[in-house]
């Protein structure tokens, strides 16, 4: 696997990568190489400059923040799935990062590197979309934020302006009493999700007052299921409410269906209706 | 120091070099002046080339030389395929290294470049302009033996290589008769045999001398030193080969490829060094794979489950061209296996050898034996159904009864010894089968889909006779040879011609020489991979290096025995018979503390100061080994698995394998054998597939795609042995490399069935991927 010529930066702040995106036509992020560096092997992606961002320590780690907590876009899968703060304030976020790839890619791969990547069949995305998450980012024209359901524009593209970099992710507490959860159906080499269900539910007086269900891998970006949260809301999370309402996300996959040699489009969303079913029996099972 | 080591699971001599990283492969080396080379490759997989211009090439940074086809003309002679089977109408079209006019498979050579890194040389590929007029593309094998299929080759009509038939008895008549037939029709798919070293080849020109030295991840150094020999004309005694550490090869690192002739040529071109290295991707589309048949098959039986007859037609793809060994395959290794460990009175089989658009096809871990015991175990499972007896019960009343020494079967062949019914027995003890059925059966008032599967197996393997070799084709002889040299100091070169590669024969050979004449494992080194300094041997595949070239050392090292016996009489002035032997000491009978060791053999042999009259200075020996007979190893094997009706997902609960090789020098490393075999078994019958479109693009081109097993999705695999030795055999050993690989494919695609019979299905395509499964499921539930 022999790359393109590259032109590495090494950029010791945010600052410095906004500048060095801002110089160099056709410059790339590299934060823990694990979507960038296989494109680039194989040529697939061949970026004039690198600019590695994986030594800024400011984007690193996880702190606790108003009504929630805040992720650095260079936090590891495996430090989210280890941290306390995570399991406290979002658990299900790091039941989701447990389940990317391996070992090896959970140490190496990291959050901002993996939304910024917009695979659909990514773990996080689908999971942050479900918590109402916000994704901070940072530009020449300053600093802003966008909503998680809004980063993932189409396949393998993102909301980012040119020379825009994610910087952190503000996740929401999910409210005590709610039960969350993500299942997840590998595919059996990749171990990308052939698809993602993640279902927060919130419990009050015995009934759901409130509902946000999405599913990852089914089409190009995660996709809300407003239908099966619909369906949720007012109901006493019955196995047989539980069924109907995810038979609903049927009316919630109308976009262009992912397709490929493992998994069709037709399976995918069969798969959906049964992965969300048993995201909402996790998520109900540890709601009140 | 102990003579029972023989039997002793000692660890792995050769593992620490290994795990820690400090052993040496071929893209390791580094000689001075060496260039890299990359090689352009076809992205059509059947076109004309109309023009190729490597012009821009050539002026691009650090480029030394670019060359086509054309320049390797009157240079580098075809690429030559070394199982010539007769009787099969066999057509062997030219096969160059370096295409000229026309490319057949994605991954083709179409021109290669020399640098002086392999950045610049691939950044220099993209340089090179080819017009391609692209050709009509099959890739089934079945479709490409039709009227009408794209043609791939010129003087190949229906892209037919051979067509090979196997016959015993009468099997129309078995089948007219039939009470009960079963029939399938049954696609073992393509497999990539993924080692974890890609391939890789360095080339060394000395032009005073007129020498070629090749490193190359070979398994089989003396045949790519011949093969070599025969492609670009350099005379054998004048190539050397060496294998250094080769990281697996399971049957992919067995031929000799385009690759080593190409970068052979560039090294004799330009007169220094010249290294090429596959990428994984290159990997995947040009190393040799695995299977890729299409089978109809048949079975006849009586309204009890007494089989009488088997039928098979296949339709086995060879890719574009054929590969060193690829005719033997399908047929030699297959359709003679088609007996199985059962009686079957009426045998015919017709294989067909197709090429289409894919990669070639060559051997691949079990070659031949998985596909036909994977058949056969799918037909006898058929039979048990629909005969409504218990499949493992069905086996029991069809296996060849105990033999130890020779039982001929319908295709021609004689098995050496088996003791199938006593593999079942304890396949099914230790699995507890009864428990297992009642177990299944509450599952199932459960609503629950649990299965169990079970096959018998026997293959054939230390390939082989020599004779037999050259009656079937096989362009070159099966036998080993071995040199056991002592040193003055007790201390032991075992050079071998087979050529180890991950199988531990550095251990297991030393055990040999140690149980044998009592010096330490430790104070033998076992040499092999370097033509220069081993003798001829054929190499290391079909579970034939201990079977074979283990023979060759037994036969030198008591060669060695002898002498040292007659050396002793002689300085203990007794006379030979009188000489007793006992723990790496030689003394005379009824007096142990007159005695010499096999240290003081050896110093006084090497130093040769007293001699007896005649007897020859050293302590050496040679043997070569000619096997009388393969062997056959046989087994059974029982799976559990539940499905999960809701999606098609499988989860492989509980593995028990019953081998039997015969007495195993390691047990550990035969156990290691036996696991990564099954899991190698398992891969195909869950997940492993090389896919390729209809435009024979490699749809799995990659890791990310293409599903090898992982340890998360396995059972601990339960192992277990019996042991019936060869009688022809010096060590009474079978072989056990391929064991595993054979067995499980069946076994678990019958545990599948076996779960989803109650929902009305009975068949699904390999690999058993989710969405097939929960198809089939769905069109079962639809009355389909």
């Amino acid at each position: 696997m022999f790359p393109a010529q590259i032109t590495y930066r090494r950029a010791g702040s945010v600052a410095e990568a906004v500048q060095l995106l801002s110089d160099n036509e056709g410059a790339k992020l590299l934060a823990g190489g694990h979507s960038l560096l296989p494109l680039m092997k194989l040529r697939l992606a061949a970026p004039a400059t690198l600019v590695d961002i994986g030594r800024i320590e400011a984007l690193k780690g996880v702190s606790a923040s108003d009504g929630g907590i805040t992720i650095g876009a260079l936090t590891t899968h495996a430090e989210i799935a280890g941290s306390d703060l995570v399991q406290q304030h979002a658990s299900v976020l790091a039941e989701a990062a447990a389940l990317v790839g391996d070992p090896a890619v959970r140490n190496r791969g990291t959050i901002g590197g993996s939304v910024s990547h917009a695979d659909p069949a990514s773990d996080q995305p689908t999971v942050l979309t479900a918590l109402g998450a916000t994704f901070n980012v940072t530009g020449p024209g300053g600093d802003r934020s966008i909503a998680a359901a809004d980063f993932a524009t189409g396949l393998l593209e993102n909301a980012l302006e040119e020379n825009e970099v994610l910087t952190s992710i503000s996740v929401p507490s999910v409210p005590s009493g709610a039960g969350a959860a993500y299942v997840k159906f590998s595919h059996p080499a990749s171990r990308y999700a052939v698809v993602g269900a993640a279902a927060i539910l919130t419990v009050s007086g015995g009934t759901c007052s409130s509902a946000s269900v999405v599913v990852g891998g089914v089409e190009a970006t995660p996709a809300r299921a407003s239908s099966v949260e619909a369906a949720l809301a007012g109901s006493d999370l019955s196995d047989s409410a539980l069924d109907a309402a995810a038979a609903a996300v049927a009316g919630d996959l109308n976009g262009d269906p992912m397709s490929d040699v493992f998994a069709s489009a037709e399976y995918r969303r069969a798969m959906a209706s049964v992965y969300v079913r048993r995201a909402l029996g996790a998520a109900a099972s540890r709601a009140g | 120091m102990t003579t029972r080591i023989f039997g002793s699971g000692i660890r792995r001599r050769e593992d620490p070099r290994l795990i820690t990283g400090r052993a040496s492969y071929t893209d390791d080396i580094k000689l001075p002046g060496m260039l890299h080379a990359a090689i352009l490759r076809s992205p059509y997989a059947h076109a004309n080339i109309t023009s190729i211009d490597a012009s821009g090439a050539a002026s691009q940074p650090g480029v030394v030389a670019v060359y086509t086809g054309a320049d390797t003309d009157g240079v580098l002679n075809g690429m030559p395929c070394a199982w010539l089977i007769p009787g099969s109408d066999l057509k062997t079209p030219a096969h160059p290294a370096i295409a000229k006019d026309k490319v057949r498979y994605v991954g083709d050579a179409v021109a290669v470049v020399v640098a002086e890194t392999r950045y610049q040389a691939e950044d220099a590929l993209e340089h090179i302009a080819v017009d391609y007029e692209p050709l009509g593309v099959v890739v089934s094998p079945k479709a490409a033996a039709q009227d009408g299929a794209p043609q791939l080759h010129e003087d190949v009509p229906n892209n037919i290589a051979f067509t090979w038939a196997v016959a015993g008895g009468d099997a129309d008549a078995a089948f007219a008769d039939a009470a009960v037939t079963v029939s399938d029709t049954i696609t073992l798919q393509r497999l990539i045999a993924n080692p974890m070293e890609p391939r890789s080849a360095l080339a060394q020109w000395n032009a005073p001398m007129g020498e070629l030295t090749l490193w190359n991840t070979s398994q089989n150094p003396h045949i790519a030193r011949f093969l070599t020999c025969v492609v670009t004309g350099v005379p054998e005694h004048k190539i050397r080969v060496i294998a250094p550490e080769v990281g697996g090869g399971f049957g992919s690192k067995i031929p000799y490829y385009p690759d080593e002739a190409i970068t052979s040529f560039c090294a004799m071109k330009l007169g220094v060094p010249v290294k090429w290295t596959e990428t994984r991707s290159e990997n995947y589309q040009i190393t040799t794979q695995g299977r890729d048949h299409i089978e109809e098959v048949e079975m006849a039986a009586t309204s009890d489950g007494v089989i009488t007859g088997l039928r098979t037609t296949v339709y086995a793809g060879m890719g574009g061209y054929l590969s060193t060994a690829s005719p033997g395959i399908p047929t030699i290794l297959h359709g003679l296996m088609y007996s199985g460990p059962y009686n079957i009175p009426n045998i015919s089989g017709t294989i067909y050898g197709v090429f289409n658009n894919g990669c070639p096809v060559d051997a691949y871990r079990g070659a031949g034996r998985p596909e036909a015991t994977n058949l056969l175990e799918r037909l006898v499972d058929l039979v048990a159904a629909a005969v409504g007896q218990d499949p493992a019960e069905v086996r029991r009343k069809n296996l060849i009864p105990k033999f130890e020494n020779g039982h001929d079967v319908a295709t021609g062949i004689t098995y050496d010894s088996g003791d199938y019914e006593a593999a079942l027995d304890s396949a099914l003890s230790a699995a507890g089968y009864e428990s297992l059925r009642a177990e299944q059966a509450q599952a199932r008032a459960d609503g629950r889909c649990v299965g169990v599967g079970v096959s018998s197996y026997v293959e054939i393997c230390g390939l082989g006779p020599s004779q037999v070799a050259g009656a079937v084709g096989f362009q070159g002889g099966l036998w080993e040879s071995a040199i056991v040299r002592f040193h003055p100091t007790g201390k032991v070169h075992v050079m071998i011609g087979s050529s180890p590669h991950g199988q531990g024969e550095e251990t297991t050979f030393a055990q040999i020489i140690a149980s044998e004449v009592g010096v330490d494992v430790d104070d033998v080194d076992v040499i092999h991979g370097d033509t220069d300094n081993t003798p001829m041997g054929w190499g290391t595949y079909g579970s034939r290096t201990t079977a074979v070239s283990g023979a060759a050392v037994a036969v030198a090292v008591r060669k060695i025995k002898d002498k040292s016996r007659a050396l002793a009489a002689h300085l203990l002035e007794a006379a030979p018979e009188d000489i007793e032997y006992e723990d790496g000491r030689f003394f005379v009978r009824g007096s142990p503390d007159q005695h010499k060791t096999i240290q003081d053999i050896a110093l006084m042999a090497n130093v040769a100061w007293n001699m007896p009259e005649g007897m020859e200075p050293g302590l050496e020996a040679s043997a070569f080994y000619d096997p009388p007979n393969f062997t056959y190893p046989f087994g059974a094997h029982v799976a559990v698995v539940e499905v999960d009706p809701e999606t098609g997902r499988i989860d492989l609960q509980r593995y028990v394998a019953v081998d039997d090789c015969g007495p195993q020098i390691n047990p550990m490393i035969v156990e290691g054998q036996v696991h990564g075999g099954i899991v190698q078994g398992v891969g195909p019958a869950l997940w492993e597939g090389a896919v390729y479109d209809d435009d024979g693009q490699l749809v799995t081109g990659s890791m990310l795609d293409y599903a090898l097993p992982r340890a998360d999705l396995l059972p601990e695999l339960e192992v277990h042995s019996n042991t019936t030795p060869s009688p022809h055999h010096p060590l009474g050993v079978k072989g056990i490399g391929e064991a595993g690989t054979i067995a499980s494919t069946p076994t678990v695609y019958n545990a599948v069935m076996d779960a989803l019979r109650p929902l009305g299905v009975t068949r699904v395509d390999m690999p058993l991927t989710p969405e097939k499964v929960w198809r089939a499921i769905n069109d079962a539930r639809n009355g389909g």
